[in-house]
């Protein structure tokens, strides 16, 4: 390969390589999508071929990453601001925002309609949904708008272990709103702490996060109030039909942790959490993950030891 | 901007049209896969069958 292989007028230093496209997807975000949409799709009463299962979730993980670029590609100008999101592809100056666009568009049209091609136009049309749901619902129109831009647009986050449950049985039931449902009140408790320890980002980015147009003793109370609301929903699905002893014994000692920790930030105050630098506020951010994850993992184990006879009740 | 004849840029517009590349790969073999999966699956019928089937009402 010579220099010829370049134009100079056209040479940018800091040119995107291809981890900087995959990083426009929010592998971390996505990580979570793959989980929940498996077991959404494994808790399910139908039994899928291995591989149209593997093609639905790699599909489902597409379209999610496809959002997460469409959203990075409407809120560069906050992206810009925020410390947290500085080192975005965008900010840093490594893809351009038509780029990303393109991009974003592009997986996710090629997502949707592989996915109703893999498994079912239902499923498709759900993912679809979802995408319009997290770009334009939540990106371009809660988030800059009200406070409670988190709790609505957490939805979006929810659907996958739903979309996974349609890919399999092409229709609906009760057992994955229980899933969207507890992943859907779990998101503000879980962001909202993120919010009282990445202090300033928020404010100085103008997006009105609770923390910011209700005040951080507010939004201490409302995490209080969501993990309480929270733990009688998650408590409570272990006596459906994905639940059964081994969720339940899950849900009761995970729920104990969380509404301790909930409780421990409600009777903090500002003062408390300087002078240890968030750490109680941290430890719950770091506790939702460990939640979530318990708790879908226990309904997968639960649909898999059914076969033999051991999972629900 | 001064390029030596191995700039950094070449080594990663490489690695950027590697990994199109293999994605791409990826996908056909994905597209190949589900192909043989739902012909292979049960419940589908070729013509042949369908002509017999037709028959024999």
């Amino acid at each position: 390969m010579t220099d010829a292989s370049i134009n100079a007028s056209t040479l940018r230093e800091d040119e995107a390589s291809f981890g900087d496209f995959f990083a426009l997807l929010k592998p971390r975000v996505m990580s979570l999508v793959v989980f929940t949409a498996f077991v959404g799709l494994v808790a399910s009463p139908v039994s899928v071929h291995p591989f149209i299962g593997f093609c639905a979730i790699l599909f489902i993980a597409i379209g999610g990453g496809a959002s997460g670029a469409l959203n990075m590609w409407w809120d560069a100008d906050i992206d810009r601001i925020m410390k947290r999101t500085k080192g975005r592809p965008i900010p840093a100056g490594k893809i351009t925002e038509g780029e990303t666009f393109a991009f974003g568009l592009t997986l996710s049209v090629m997502a949707v309609t592989m996915l109703a091609l893999a498994t079912n136009v239902f499923a498709g049309l759900f993912l679809g949904f979802t995408i319009f749901f997290y770009v334009v619902v939540y990106t371009m129109w809660l988030k800059r708008s009200t406070p409670q831009n988190i709790v609505i647009g957490g939805a979006a986050g929810a659907f996958p272990p739903v979309i996974g449950w349609i890919a399999a049985t092409g229709s609906m039931a009760v057992e994955p709103w229980l899933m969207f449902a507890l992943t859907f009140m779990w998101t503000p408790p879980h962001f909202w702490a993120l919010c009282l320890f990445m202090r300033s980002d928020y404010d100085d980015a103008g997006v009105p996060m609770l923390t910011v147009t209700h005040g951080r003793k507010a939004t201490r109370t409302h995490i209080l109030v969501y993990t309480v609301l929270l733990a009688i929903l998650a408590i409570g699905t272990s006596f459906s039909g994905i639940g059964g002893p081994l969720y339940l014994a899950v849900a009761l000692v995970m729920n104990g942790l969380f509404l301790h920790g909930a409780w421990k930030i409600t009777r903090r105050d500002e003062d408390d959490s300087e002078v240890d630098n968030f750490k109680v506020e941290r430890s719950f951010f770091k506790l939702s993950l460990l939640y979530l994850f318990m708790h879908f993992g226990a309904i997968m184990a639960e649909a898999l030891l059914k076969p033999y006879g051991m999972g629900g009740w | 901007m001064a390029l030596s004849k191995q700039h950094d840029l070449h080594k990663r517009r490489f690695g950027r049209n590697l990994g199109v590349g293999l994605t791409l790969v990826a996908f056909i073999a994905l597209v190949f896969g589900l192909t043989i999966v739902k012909v292979t699956s049960q419940g589908i019928q070729f013509p042949q069958e369908l002509n017999q089937s037709g028959g024999n009402n």
